[in-house]
């Protein structure tokens, strides 16, 4: 089964930067992108438009969102017997050490800043890919 | 440039293994993959909790950046070592690699249940061990930006 990545991303430059890295790093991964927090809970807890979506093997959430910012998602995440254990990888621009320490506090699996730079952005897609969705055993895919 | 954050200090490591060879492994192996890395043990659950909350012989232990954890451990096993960690306020938020030779289903659910920061399984031979070990520098003591220490020493 293909792995499903749900990104949580406002910019839309950088949802595009994000999509291409990934499919150069692994084509066979499936990216889903929401552009606000409310549409990620949305997609997470399947409701609306998002009645079918699948359950993410893997999230990446920037913390400066509308609507709803990625710090009250992550609380939301974090709170939700189920969606607490899909690993919530934080990837923003901001790296105020209060955001970086709020962010392992609120049970983040890691935080990573978003590079300027456009070969540093697909690099740091290598990694997430090569760490996160090769070497780590996640949990097994459940019924959400 | 890659976007390597700047560490200020050389990154402490608490590695809690009870088992002698993969301890001597470790070792071996993080050496090879980075020669700064504080690399300090715990060889079961009670010391590993004495070491993080600096008790006794460890009063002055250092506050590790990342725990990389076993879960099969004499007296406290990984998973209660986990629970208490994630239970922490302080505590909580030091990146914690599970690194078990299980694969069961159970053992990574309850991982994942207690808030471990991600599982891997510990390789049995020595070269996927060193890559194994490479990729948790590359990953967490080198991408990725890691808790503050300043408030919580």
């Amino acid at each position: 089964m293909p792995l499903q990545v749900l990104l949580v991303e406002d910019s839309p430059g950088d949802a595009r930067l994000t999509e291409v890295a990934f499919r150069a790093a692994d084509e066979t991964i499936v990216l889903h992108v929401t552009a606000d927090g409310v549409e990620a809970m949305a997609f997470l807890r399947h409701e609306g438009v998002h009645l079918g979506s699948p359950r993410p093997d893997l999230i990446l959430l920037d913390l400066n969102l509308p609507k709803m910012d990625g710090r009250e998602v992550l609380t939301h995440i974090k709170e939700d017997d189920s969606l607490k254990l899909i690993p919530t990888v934080i990837l923003t621009t901001s790296i105020a050490e209060s955001d970086i320490l709020r962010s392992y506090e609120l049970q983040a699996n890691c935080y990573l800043s978003k590079p300027v730079q456009l070969d540093a952005f697909d690099e740091l897609v290598r990694s997430i890919n090569d760490f996160w969705l090769t070497k780590v055993k996640l949990p097994q895919q459940m019924q959400s | 440039m890659s976007n390597i954050p700047e560490q200020r200090e050389p990154p402490v490591v608490l590695l809690v293994e009870d088992n002698l060879g993969d301890v001597r492994l470790a070792r071996e192996a993080f050496r090879d993959v980075n020669g700064s890395i504080h690399l300090h043990l715990a060889s079961d659950g009670i010391e590993a909790m004495a070491f993080l909350q600096k008790q006794g012989v460890y009063v002055d232990a250092p506050r590790p950046d990342l725990i990389v954890l076993d879960l099969n451990l004499p007296k406290m096993n990984g998973r209660e070592v986990l629970a208490q960690i994630k239970g922490d306020t302080s505590l909580k938020m030091i990146p914690t690699v599970v690194l078990s030779s299980s694969e069961t289903d159970a053992d990574v659910l309850i991982s994942y249940q207690l808030q471990a920061n991600c599982y891997l399984r510990k390789p049995a031979q020595w070269d996927a061990f060193v890559g194994m070990v490479r990729s948790i520098n590359a990953f967490w003591l080198t991408n990725t930006r890691l808790p503050p220490k300043t408030l919580n020493g």
